[in-house]
């Protein structure tokens, strides 16, 4: 690990004691991890384990009732999508969040807004730094668009795209913000194994040419394992184990968590 | 696809400059009956501007609001009382400053979009279209007291010159439309218009760019409401010549929303075509039954018959052309064009 371009570094982020229940049921308690810079760490866990809930807190769509999320360093005071977008904190979700009716490169330059300053007059009398800001910002798609290699659609609706691509899209768009750190919620799910191959590649070479610390989830360790740096086991909203891949599969408890204990 | 001025493309460009000769030196030089004006092409622009507004809130930003005739009554009653109250305005700066009074209004209206969304999101802006009938109503200040209820516009006067013939109203018209309506492109284009259509498609995700709804909403209703409003006053001025609140009933709300439907959700030269047919039609049923039929079929009945035939075409285009007659002419282009090709 030592040849990599970006060598990991020291906590970007850390989540401390959260616990989140909805109603009754309790979806986290109390779980605590950090992620380092320039890592790639999954969390992964069964289903209904709270991983995706977890992904939610540090956005800031769900709201966890204990706990705090820290990030360099620095509690968050308010933990909303908009103001960790404003941080450097792009996401993908489990379910595809795509902008169904826009073309490929028009969400892919969505994830610009945040580079995008001028207001909707310069826009509407397409004043030079409207123009000069649409261009860099097209530039800058484009090259995300190679990267993942999907220029033949570019311009297609990506309602009309089959799963893989939209996930990838999804990807793109994350990429399209140059944060820091991205969370991805399930990848891979619901892809053959080309295509999670394919995704693992990208995910790989972003984080190597790039830099961008990655936060994955997966409920399937197998491809995971092999690309993380440390993964973070969660079962019934509690983490049961964290560590390096190795680390976790020799746990006993991750072990039954996933086989099953005999009672 | 390359754009070469604005955001333009060379395509986009020649078909601006067909449509300009038409528009300003063609239908002027060949058309000479008043009729054509003030039935068909004056209400025509008019209208299509409004569908514009209507189409921003709606087809971009997917904020279901009703009550665009609300803000064209503010935008025309703005108007109204500025050349009144105000000496010496010029009539394009009252129109500018109209269409920011009917904007304020919509913000206003446009705060409920921030808690509530679809059918009942519409049931809190028809509050826009009964407050400001009812306001311009009930102070006498608005229409300046006069009891008959209805006011008469006073004339277009640009640098001295006034504009009251209808080709002179088509003329003024035209010079607002055009910018207006490349604004507007310029808008749905660029960042501002991405920013709605995230809002309208999946607005976490959306929040998770970086993408303010509160900002992005209120805006677009902003936006969509000046264009309400200076399409109101324009009504008002060129096509009612008379400003009653009657006028901006929810009757024209609906009329330009079917525009918006039929038209297609999301295009800006839908709201041209779609204003086109909804005026057209009624026109046309009438051709035909005072000429086909020679008057054997009762005009209430005709009227009947357009009432159904709009219901049928909404239903037919939403459940099978959301993207309305906008999406059907770029296919009949397409298909038009590989005919050529194969020849």
């Amino acid at each position: 690990m030592s040849d990599r371009n970006f060598p990991i570094g020291g906590p970007v982020l850390e989540v401390k004691n959260i616990s989140l229940s909805f109603g009754g049921v309790k979806a986290i308690t109390d779980t605590s991890f950090d992620i380092l810079e320039h890592e790639i760490r999954a969390i992964i866990g069964p289903n209904g384990a709270g991983k995706s809930s977890m992904l939610n807190c540090i956005n800031g769509i769900y709201k966890p009732q204990i706990g705090s999320v820290i990030y360099k360093g620095e509690e968050v005071r308010k933990v909303t999508p908009n103001i960790m977008a404003q941080m450097g904190i792009s996401r993908t979700f489990q379910n595809l969040a795509l902008f169904k009716r826009m073309s490929v490169l028009d969400n892919i330059l969505v994830g610009r807004k945040l580079h995008t300053k001028s207001n909707f007059l310069e826009v509407a009398f397409q004043l030079p730094k409207a123009k000069r800001e649409e261009k860099t910002n097209r530039d800058r798609c484009e090259e995300i668009v190679d990267f993942l290699e999907i220029e033949d659609i570019k311009n297609t609706p990506v309602g009309k795209l089959p799963y893989g691509l939209q996930k990838k899209v999804e990807l793109g768009r994350a990429l399209a913000t140059d944060a820091n750190l991205i969370l991805l919620d399930e990848p891979m799910a619901g892809m053959n194994v080309e295509e999670k191959r394919e995704m693992c590649r990208f995910i790989l070479k972003v984080n190597d040419e790039i830099g961008t610390t990655m936060v994955l989830i997966e409920h399937d360790m197998g491809v995971v394992m092999d690309i993380s740096d440390r993964v973070v086991v969660l079962d019934y909203g509690k983490v049961i184990g964290d560590g390096t891949p190795d680390e976790v599969r020799a746990n006993q408890k991750v072990i039954d968590a996933y086989l099953g204990v005999e009672h | 696809m390359k754009p070469i001025f604005m955001t333009y493309t060379r395509g986009d460009l020649i078909n601006l400059a067909i449509l300009l000769i038409v528009g300003v030196i063609v239908i002027p030089m060949t058309v000479s009956s008043g009729y054509w004006y003030t039935s068909i092409l004056i209400p025509w622009l008019c209208l299509a501007l409004a569908t514009i507004g209507q189409q921003i809130i709606m087809g971009y930003t997917g904020q279901l609001a009703l009550g665009a005739a609300g803000f064209m009554a503010a935008g025309a009653f703005a108007c109204f009382n500025l050349i009144l109250r105000v000496p010496g305005i010029p009539f394009v700066g009252a129109l500018l400053i109209s269409g920011l009074i009917a904007a304020a209004f919509g913000i206003l209206f446009g705060l409920p979009s921030l808690r509530v969304r679809g059918i009942y999101l519409m049931v809190a802006t028809l509050a826009s279209q009964f407050f400001i009938i009812w306001m311009i109503d009930k102070f006498g200040w608005f229409k300046n007291y006069d009891s008959s209820g209805i006011i008469t516009a006073q004339d277009i006067v640009i640098l001295g010159k006034p504009f009251t013939s209808p080709i002179e109203m088509y003329l003024v018209i035209v010079a607002v439309v055009t910018p207006m309506t490349l604004i507007a492109m310029n808008m749905a284009r660029g960042s501002t218009g991405r920013n709605w259509m995230s809002v309208r498609d999946m607005d976490i995700a959306a929040e998770s760019m970086g993408v303010s709804l509160l900002k992005t909403k209120l805006q677009a209703f902003a936006i969509s409401s000046f264009y309400c409003g200076v399409a109101g006053a324009l009504f008002a001025f060129t096509y009612l010549k008379s400003l009653e609140p009657v006028a901006f009933d929810i009757k024209l709300s609906f009329k330009v929303l079917f525009m918006v439907i039929l038209g297609g959700l999301g295009t800006i030269n839908g709201a041209f075509i779609g204003a086109a047919f909804i005026l057209l039609f009624p026109v046309l049923l009438n051709y035909i039954g005072n000429n086909v039929f020679h008057g054997a079929i009762d005009a209430t009945i005709i009227s009947a018959i357009e009432q159904v035939v709009f219901g049928v075409l909404m239903i037919i285009f939403m459940i099978y052309e959301p993207l309305g007659m906008a999406k059907l002419w770029e296919t009949i282009k397409i298909k038009i064009a590989r005919l050529f090709s194969k020849t």
